[in-house]
């Protein structure tokens, strides 16, 4: 037998295309110098530059006569595509709670709300000519009060939409048991407030679209940098009143994603196909780096309160959580992120009784969709602060206080109560929280910090650790599907439909049909998110894909397996059981010289009337087949395919703990990382490489959110920081030199390869445990993140004034 | 109006262009659009991230910094000079597919092609000028840990050539 792929550190094979400066981005698709006869037009967009305002009038007049310039939109023109364009943007996960879901136009409609919000879009013969269009274009505005910030939107002395009563989209509350009662109760009691600010993904590709309509086909292919192929498709297809057929969605290299490429459609993922068909020509949207700051989406922005109350060993009687989510001036997207952190903010403990309500806010600035984690950050901060904080009152260890909190191995599957993301229970399928606690503390060093710190101290430094638990509910449905068709070569095609953006599918999806089919690795072609080859598909989010499409190209090889063996077996003359396939070659166990390739069994598989090669001749009709019966069964189809579909009644649950110790410089309040360490439970590893370096990119990650990066919005509801010299993302110099990681495998027992999702893993703590660091450094309670240096010396400097 | 335009040629890895730009065409549009040059990646438009970094008479350059018409007369090597002679993946791509130094891919080109340099200063950096090699160059998927290892692979498959 050959050594099973699943569980090995196998290499990346679209790696080679990278590596070459092969890959295809969607920037890199239609690539035809200005001038040739196929050359593509090049799409830009007038944003607002204010936050807030009434639209008075437009004029494009003089950027009609510019040469070069093929055509301008602005919002009237949007109906004469379809009356549907002119409609506002789908809300794309409805929620009776979210009873004030509002969503913006393809192009503002009388007024704006956000600064970058699209007013025109022009179409040129390059990006340089479009944006000097688009500089040409003039718009009298009446200016509006913006509201920027929680606190702006709680107060509601001004409104971002009018219908919008006090700036609130939705509340929503759940309860398991009593939580008020079980705190008044309580032998303890505390209240914490805490603040997390706005970051973003920042993918290093921002978003794009390539449209072309085929006049003879009745038939639009776009290419966009999605996460979603297959919403992309069904919401262009109703924008423009085509029917789903006549649209294919491929979606290419994608340059990351980290959330904000699930939002569909951008508006100019409509823009741009509508001026395709209407101009007759290829059209191209890339997007700059200031537009991805001002015009996709941001995330983490709350504002939370919480009560607790605990008993003499800080076992949680009752928890009652409030927060106010900042979702930007529409929600697309719903309550997702919101609904998120109110349930994950459980992590791995039982509460006994838990009341979780929250306010979603207009504000007049960006869009909130999911950043990585998505929502879960600030539940796993809410919820490890209230941990560090009881473990202080009662003068406990921060581990011990957890620990008696946590939900016990033989306790699962643990319903916790709730309703997840999903519409589903939170019902956690495993996990060994106390084991994980063991593999962190012995990885960090915990028993030996103190006897560290008290050595730091007398030489005048200051350090401090945290730690921080989560569980992550990844793999969410409805479903995803796979296709595995063995060609006549013995190729292997596999197509799923969700997308990929850096997360090595090609590999670990080929690793996964090579050990159920017995083909060779080197022979399996895994394409995603190309519609065409598998239009039924829900997208990559949630860390979902390994679990949900792996599973699927699991069961779908098993189903060519079982084509395989049944014409393997008639050809042999043998008995299924009796099969074995090693190597792409399908022989009887114990006497490999009967044996028969798979591409040898792809021919048989289709019945021929006509041979036009050698290998073809062995189907055709004066060949093959029994006289006395169909060429094809009743119950069979011709080629060697297998295609099916997994849809999990509900997430699988995911866990991990970080920990963390940090240095503060006494002088200058400079934050250095000593040593990071990670404790991850995915279940099963497909593939450690990938795994690890997703550990690596969420904990780099969470590290830029931590103590660098945040939106800076003025009061007026400008981006002060637009950019990636203001913004400030990790580079190599703030990121530790050396991640600790050590894994533990509680499979899942929800499918069939026992995985669960590791994608957001590595950023969901963060906050939680810096903070928790900085704190046992400076013995100065963190309840606003990130922190940065001089917040952390602000800080300082009030504590003094106070003392 | 039209705008007026520039002769301009630029040898990029190795074989000579002749091209007709606007003065304000960038480099890296040349590239990637008039060129086909697709592998250089723009990821800022204002140099900060690196990722269209390309080597001009042997120095890594933002391509996203410079105007095509400045690159006359110039040799310029993007990611797709990297490779041998005979296809196979030169030794800093190499070292990246063997120590998982990618995710998406975007950030790469830039990265190979300022290590490329860097280890041709300094062939036997030490780990420290390891990571200050690629100290300029944003990533947001690996967290940089096996970027700063195919660094030092990548010089030992050089020692070993």
């Amino acid at each position: 037998m050959t050594t099973k792929l699943m569980g090995q550190k196998v290499q990346r094979v679209e790696d080679q295309r990278f590596l070459r400066g092969q890959g295809r981005y969607v920037d890199d698709v239609a690539v035809e110098p200005p001038g040739s006869p196929r050359s593509v037009l090049h799409a830009a967009v007038l944003r607002s530059p204010h936050a807030h305002a009434r639209i008075l009038d437009i004029d494009v007049s003089d950027v009609l006569d510019v040469e070069g310039v093929h055509a301008v939109y602005t919002y009237d023109d949007l109906a004469s595509c379809t009356p549907q364009m002119a409609e506002p943007l789908p809300l794309l996960i409805p929620h009776p709670a979210l009873t004030h879901g509002r969503t913006q136009y393809a192009l503002a409609k009388d007024e704006v709300n956000y600064v970058g919000e699209a007013i025109a879009f022009v179409v040129a013969d390059d990006r340089y000519l479009a944006e000097d269009a688009v500089s040409r274009i003039r718009v009298d505005y009446e200016f509006l009060t913006p509201v920027v910030g929680i606190d702006a939107a709680r107060a509601a002395t001004a409104l971002v939409h009018d219908d919008v009563p006090g700036n609130v989209g939705a509340r929503m509350e759940q309860t398991v048991g009593d939580a008020p009662a079980a705190i008044a109760k309580a032998p303890h009691r505390l209240e914490l407030d805490l603040t997390v600010e706005r970051s973003a993904c920042m993918p290093m590709e921002g978003r794009g679209t390539v449209a072309r309509w085929d006049p003879d086909l009745s038939r639009l292919q776009l290419w966009t940098s999605t996460q979603s192929s297959t919403g992309v498709r069904a919401a262009v297809a109703v924008k423009m009143g085509l029917d789903l057929g006549q649209v294919d969605v491929i979606t290419p290299d994608v340059g990351g994603g980290f959330g904000v490429k699930i939002n569909h459609p951008w508006p100019e993922e409509l823009l741009v196909p509508m001026a395709a068909r209407a101009l007759g020509r290829t059209v191209k949207f890339t997007e700059d780096r200031r537009e991805h700051f001002i015009s996709s989406a941001h995330e983490r922005g709350q504002v939370q309160h919480i009560e607790v109350g605990f008993d003499d060993d800080g076992r949680l009687l009752g928890l009652d959580v409030e927060f106010w989510h900042d979702h930007g001036a529409f929600t697309p997207y719903g309550l997702i992120v919101p609904i998120i952190t109110s349930t994950q903010l459980l992590g791995p403990y039982k509460p006994q009784n838990y009341r979780v309500v929250f306010e979603s806010l207009y504000t007049n600035t960006v869009i909130v969709t999911p950043y990585r984690g998505a929502g879960r950050p600030q539940g796993c901060y809410a919820m490890e602060r209230t941990m560090d904080a009881i473990a202080k009152y009662l003068g406990k260890d921060r581990a011990d206080v957890r620990a008696v909190n946590f939900i016990q191995p033989d306790e699962f599957p643990y319903d916790q109560g709730l309703i997840f993301q999903d519409g589903r229970e939170l019902e956690y399928d495993s996990g060994d929280y106390p084991a994980s606690l063991e593999k962190i503390k012995k990885l960090v060093g915990w028993e030996e910090f103190p006897a560290f710190k008290a050595e730091m101290a007398a030489q005048g430094r200051k350090v401090g650790i945290g730690l921080a638990c989560y569980v992550e509910g990844t793999g969410v449905g409805p479903y995803e599907g796979a296709h595995v068709h063995i060609e006549t070569s013995g190729r292997v095609k596999v197509a799923t439909g969700l997308t990929t953006q850096g997360q090595g599918h090609a590999t670990v999806f080929a690793q996964l049909v090579a050990d159920e089919l017995g083909c060779s690795f080197e022979d399996v072609e895994v394409v995603t998110g190309d519609t065409r080859r598998m239009p039924y598909a829900v997208g990559t989010f949630a860390s979902r894909a390994a679990v949900m499409s792996g599973s699927a190209i699991h069961l779908a090889a098993k189903r060519a397996k079982e084509k395989v063996l049944k014409i393997a077996a008639e050809a042999l003359e043998a008995d299924e059981s009796d099969l074995q396939i090693v190597g792409g070659v399908v022989s009887v166990k114990g006497s490999p010289g009967t044996s028969i390739d798979l591409g040898t069994v792809s021919v048989l598989s289709n019945p021929l009337r006509y041979a036009f090669d050698e290998k073809s001749k062995a189907a055709t009709q004066f060949s093959v087949g029994d006289p006395g019966k169909p060429p094809v069964a009743e119950d069979d189809e011709p080629g060697l395919e297998g295609k099916d579909f997994y849809s999990p009644e509900r997430a699988t649950f995911a866990s991990g703990m970080h920990a963390v110790i940090v240095e503060t410089d006494p002088e200058t309040a400079e934050i250095t990382i000593l040593k990071y360490a990670v404790v991850h439970d995915c279940g099963h590893l497909i593939n450690p490489m990938i795994v690890e370096g997703q550990i690596h990119g969420g904990v780099a990650q969470g590290i830029g959110g931590a103590l660098y990066e945040r939106m800076a919005y003025d009061d007026s509801g400008q981006l002060l920081n637009a950019s990636f010299m203001d913004f400030l993302m990790p580079y190599v110099t703030e990121i530790p030199d050396g991640i600790d990681i050590d894994h533990l495998e509680t499979p899942s027992p929800l499918n069939p390869l026992g995985i669960k999702g590791a994608g957001e893993a590595g950023v969901i703590p963060s906050a939680a445990v810096f903070a928790a660091a900085i704190e046992d450094a400076e013995g100065i309670p963190i309840t606003a993140m990130p922190i940065s240096p001089s917040e952390l010396f602000t800080l300082r400097h009030s504590r003094e004034h106070s003392a | 109006m039209s705008e007026e335009l520039h002769d301009l040629r630029v040898t990029v890895n190795g074989a000579t262009h002749d091209i007709r730009v606007p003065a304000r065409r960038l480099l890296s549009d040349a590239l990637r659009h008039d060129l086909g040059l697709t592998g250089t990646h723009v990821g800022c438009e204002h140099g900060v991230c690196g990722a269209c970094t390309i080597l001009v008479d042997g120095a890594p350059t933002r391509a996203c910094l410079m105007f095509a018409v400045s690159a006359q007369g110039a040799e310029i090597t993007t990611v797709e000079g990297l490779t041998n002679a005979d296809g196979s993946l030169g030794p800093v791509q190499q070292a990246f597919a063997e120590c998982h130094g990618l995710q998406c891919g975007f950030c790469t080109p830039g990265f190979l092609t300022t290590i490329t340099a860097g280890l041709r200063d300094n062939p036997r950096p030490t780990h420290e000028e390891a990571r200050d090699m690629v100290a300029g160059n944003l990533c947001r998927c690996t967290g940089y840990q096996n970027i700063v290892k195919a660094v030092e692979r990548a010089a030992e498959i050089q020692a070993n050539a």
